[in-house]
């Protein structure tokens, strides 16, 4: 227990210096460059809650986070809701999704899951090119709200990013350590030898997909106002599926700090190289690599780490 | 070991090589003025975002060539922003914070220029827009500019002329069916369409709409055919506008007045492959190599360097679509700083409000909003077009411009069948 | 607005795109029905079909159908190669499940971006003679860029069938899908078996993606539109069955045509879907399935 509150400890402490970097106000590239990375370790953390953990591959990580977008707009246009309401209400509609993909579908075999989390992103798509109330096809602009703390609003969607990515990363820790986390293990490396040693599998799975629901649905929640204008392409941009998985997959999935790694490298090198070098290439880096680590380097970062350290 | 070892050093290698590019400060020249924006040279609009960054790079050199602009060389500082709005906030703060340019223009399209709206208002920074629909009417920020010539009422725009020749058919067409895409601008010219229907007293018998992964039209046009229209007003973007017309040709479907809002048919590839099947077809479209736009100077030089670096650069070998206006947009500009003899956002926002330009597409005045004072969206014809060679869409003649009159060159071959023989 | 006559259309132009779904999903019926191995890669390796067929016929005039023939090879030997590295890395260790997924999701990507890298975002189409005519039938007319694939489909879906249940490796290919140890013991390679099987899937993609440049044009990311398609047919289907394969596709076909016609075409990629969920909540083996 003593270490579960040192861990919250740290966590303030980093949110603190985050806070104490924005009232520095240094050159504002640094808080939008920033703020996308952060979201990154938000995405790539409740990717592996499921993945990593679980052993279930979500390909649909742009459903959920759109879907916490769109909730978002939704809010917005209906009663203007502070962002505190938009980011629970973006996570818990995602949830909703997470547990209801997996409520039919992963009473079957993995590879179901995955393939119905494939198709997904496309008709949630297509769902919401039809509602006209969002912007539909053509997308909608939205206003930030004036008079933010630290005076800029993207300033501030960078605290409060740090602040969630923060929060995600001891969510996940939490898991990983916690009976949970150890019945998820078992469930990964052989699920008919655990269902027989008792491990409730189906009501672990379920609750890994709505937390990995969830926190995806809260990434999604700030980004109307970061990006001002939402349109589903972008919301449901293939970057997300790919990065999702290939941050916790380079970074290492079978602990907390994989994905973190992995979206700070990845993400770090994807920023730097969309002002620098052709950006399409960017993603077929990303690509190449991800081939490349979960082929000759399964365990990511932590594990060739694990093996240098280890004779 | 080994393998590990070398993994992890080639990743570190290329994380050094990434961060070391990145910091390396550029070398400059004699104090040049730089003109920053993010630009779709890759992702779903880079078709036309290539050929636009081919047409400011030749304004840049043309100025260049000159003096520069007050005196200064022009330098050009862009990004890729693969089509992606989430990629404008970041991109521009670059340019503004850490490349510290002292002008902006959009990228194109409605979608990227949409979340630039806020920086540029929040900087008041004076704002050209390329190719954007009614960005503006949200914000009705006083100093941006759309270089798009669909004027005061964008949603009508592109259809009031196909409407407008309909009407003045005798004997006059009663039925219209309307179908488009599930997109952005199929959806805004779809509601134009309908006020106009209204207006001109038609009546609507279809009136449906399709995502745009649709594979099979056949069925579309069939149920078209079936409510038997004599006006077909089309909605679409090039991958549909191709299917939509091939399925035509297949059903057999002939209204007496076919084409409308489709977008891509005048693009030179679609133009090659489709061949004598555009015949008839009545289309929107903002330029045409027909004797009014042919007139107006400058514009033959321009496209004679566009078509010479097009072929080296991949992109659209004719250059008649998007790149005449890429070039006058950044000639508005340029034109402005020079008047205002600064770099003054606001001096020079005032200055292009109130004044008319001499551009290569003729004679630019802004109005509300930032939109053109009077809109210009031509309805042309494609006319006694056979097989697929691409020399016949060089000059006059295969796509006629029927409106509005003070740019026509021709005549309307009506009905649409007959336009097929 | 409804007519018996609409209907017959639609049902017919249905029926037609159906044979063209079942060329497209026979390689995952196979590779995903049979070996149980689940390729979601394969969608791209039809796009790359398309695009070689689109690359013959725009420099050499080649017919597209004839250009997907001669493509077979190539890609049965790009489906060994990739099967073998599959197996070397996930399947031997026993960690296909997640690892094994992820690997594919890289393909995909990495085809579909090298696609669009290489040919750009303009839609790419064909050219042949028999495009852009039709024959009408009582009423019902039919075209050509519609039958001609449905009826290739129809061709392979046959080929397919015979070869799984006449030839030695056909055979080989059914025997390892039910018991790998057993062939072993027989004295069959189920690796070299299971090689061989992943190559032809992905040769029938090859031949799949000439047919889907006939019907459409292409762009790199048009390989999206069919995952979801792909994998409602072969669940619909039956894991294992060709013939189920076809009666699915025909299904779909016909199911996305009328609502197409009488419902407005917004909501025919949600029908794929729909059917893939539906089919797995209420019968996972499919119609046909074993």
């Amino acid at each position: 227990m003593r270490r579960a509150w040192v861990s919250v400890l740290i966590g303030l402490v980093v949110v603190a210096a985050g806070v104490a970097l924005a009232s520095l106000r240094v050159n504002p590239y640094v808080y939008f460059a920033g703020y996308v990375i952060l979201q990154y370790v938000v995405i790539a953390t409740a990717w592996n809650i499921l993945g990593g953990y679980g052993g279930y591959v979500n390909f649909g990580t742009p459903a959920f986070f759109a879907l916490g977008a769109y909730t978002a707009v939704v809010l917005i246009q209906l009663m203007k809701a502070p962002l505190p309401v938009l980011i629970v209400a973006g996570g818990l509609v995602s949830a909703l999704l997470g547990l209801g993909i997996g409520y039919l579908t992963l009473r079957l075999r993995g590879t179901f899951f995955s393939i119905a989390t494939l198709a997904l992103s496309v008709v949630l798509q297509t769902m919401i090119i039809n509602w006209e109330y969002v912007g539909g096809s053509r997308g909608i602009s939205v206003i930030r709200p004036s008079g933010p703390p630290f005076g800029n609003y993207v300033v501030f969607l960078f605290t409060v990013m740090l602040a969630l990515a923060v929060g995600a990363v001891l969510v996940a820790r939490f898991i990983e350590r916690s009976w949970i986390g150890r019945g998820l293990a078992a469930l990964r490396d052989n699920e008919e030898a655990a269902e027989c040693m008792g491990v409730p599998t189906l009501r672990l799975k379920l609750f890994a997909t709505t937390i990995s629901g969830f926190l995806l649905g809260v990434a999604g929640a700030p980004f109307p106002y970061y990006v001002t204008f939402v349109v589903p392409d972008s919301a449901f941009a293939l970057d997300y599926a790919v990065n999702a998985l290939a941050m916790p997959m380079i970074g290492g999935t079978t602990s907390w700090m994989g994905p973190v790694i992995g979206a700070v490298l990845v993400g770090t090198a994807q920023q730097l190289a969309t002002v620098t070098i052709s950006s399409d290439l960017n993603l077929l880096i990303v690509g190449v690599v991800l081939v490349a680590f979960v082929v000759l380097a399964p365990e990511g970062i932590l594990g060739l780490v694990r093996r240098l350290r280890a004779p | 070991m080994t393998r590990t070892r070398v993994l992890i050093a080639v990743a570190v290698a290329t994380l050094v090589v990434i961060a070391a590019a990145a910091l390396v400060p550029v070398a400059r020249a004699a104090d040049p003025i730089k003109l920053g924006f993010g630009m779709a040279l890759t992702g779903g609009l880079s078709a036309n975002g290539k050929p636009a960054l081919l047409a400011v790079e030749i304004w840049k050199d043309d100025v260049n060539k000159k003096g520069g602009l007050l005196g200064r060389p022009v330098q050009l500082v862009y990004y890729d922003d693969q089509t992606n709005p989430s990629t404008v906030p970041g991109i521009y703060t670059k340019l503004l914070d850490v490349d510290k340019v002292d002008l902006i223009i959009s990228g194109y399209g409605t979608n990227l220029i949409a979340p630039l709206m806020p920086i540029a208002m929040e900087r008041k920074l004076t704002l050209m827009g390329m190719f954007g629909l009614a960005n503006n009417e949200k914000y009705q920020y006083p100093n941006y500019f759309q270089i798009q010539p669909a004027g005061p009422d964008p949603q009508t725009s592109t259809a009031i002329g196909f409407f407008e020749l309909a009407a003045k058919q005798n004997p006059k067409p009663q039925t219209v069916a309307i179908v488009g895409a599930d997109a952005e601008y199929p959806q805004n010219a779809l509601v134009g369409a309908r006020e106009l229907i209204k207006r001109y007293g038609f009546k609507t018998v279809y009136d449906k709409t399709y995502p745009p992964s649709t594979v099979d039209y056949t069925p579309i046009v069939r149920a078209i055919k079936a409510t038997n229209p004599d006006i077909v007003f089309v909605a679409s973007y090039p991958p549909d506008s191709v299917g939509m017309l091939r399925a035509a040709h297949e059903v057999g479907l002939q209204p007496k007045i076919f084409g409308g809002g489709m977008v891509g048919l005048m693009f030179t590839t679609v133009m090659t492959s489709m061949g004598s099947l555009l015949n008839g077809v009545v289309n929107y479209d903002f330029w045409a190599p027909e004797p009014p736009f042919l007139a107006i100077a400058g514009v033959k030089d321009f496209l004679k360097e566009y078509q010479a670096r097009a072929e080296k650069a991949g992109v659209d070998p004719l250059g008649y679509y998007l790149p005449p206006y890429s070039y006058a947009l950044v000639q508005v500009l340029g034109q402005a700083v020079e008047a205002t003899k600064g770099l003054d956002q606001q001096k020079i926002a005032d200055y292009i409000r109130a004044n008319e330009f001499n551009t290569i597409v003729g004679k630019v005045k802004f109005g509300k909003n930032g939109e053109w004072a009077k809109g210009r969206t031509l309805m042309v014809q494609y006319q006694k077009i056979s097989g697929n060679s691409i020399d016949q869409f060089r000059g006059p003649g295969k796509k006629v411009v029927l409106y509005p009159d003070e740019f026509k060159s021709g005549n309307i071959i009506y009905p649409y069948a007959a336009a097929l023989k | 607005m409804f007519s018996w006559d609409l209907l017959a259309n639609a049902v017919v132009a249905g029926v037609l795109l159906g044979g063209f779904y079942a060329a497209v999903s026979l390689g995952i019926g196979l590779i995903f029905g049979l070996l149980d191995i689940a390729n979601i890669a394969q969608p791209a390796f039809l796009i790359l079909g398309a695009y070689a067929a689109y690359v013959m016929n725009s420099a050499y005039g080649l017919d597209p159908i004839l250009a997907g023939i001669a493509f077979t090879p190539v890609f049965y030997l790009l489906g060994a190669v990739v099967y073998r590295v599959y197996y070397g890395s996930f399947e031997r260790r026993g960690q296909e499940s997640l690892r094994g997924l992820v690997f594919f999701f890289g393909i995909l990507f990495i085809i579909e971006v090298s696609l669009s890298r290489k040919f750009g975002v303009d839609y790419r189409l064909v050219q042949a003679g028999y495009i852009g005519k039709s024959i009408d039938l009582g009423g019902i007319g039919i075209s050509f860029r519609y039958l001609v694939p449905c009826l290739v489909g129809v061709a392979m879906t046959l080929a397919l069938y015979l070869f799984l249940a006449r030839t030695f490796y056909g055979r080989a290919i059914m025997a390892v899908s039910q018991d790998q140890a057993a062939l072993r013991l027989m004295g069959a390679d189920p690796i070299r078996i299971k090689t061989i099987a992943f190559g032809i899937g992905i040769a029938a993609a090859s031949l799949a993606g000439a047919l889907l440049i006939m019907i459409a044009p292409v762009i790199p990311s048009t390989d999206r539109d069919y995952i979801g398609r792909m994998f409602a047919i072969t669940v619909l289907g039956g894991m294992g069955s060709i013939g189920g394969t076809l009666v699915a596709a025909v299904i779909l076909g016909v199911v996305e045509s009328i609502m197409a016609t009488f419902f407005g075409p917004s909501w025919s990629l949600a029908v794929s879907f729909g059917i893939l969920l539906a089919a797995l909540a209420v019968r996972p083996s499919g119609l046909f399935g074993r």
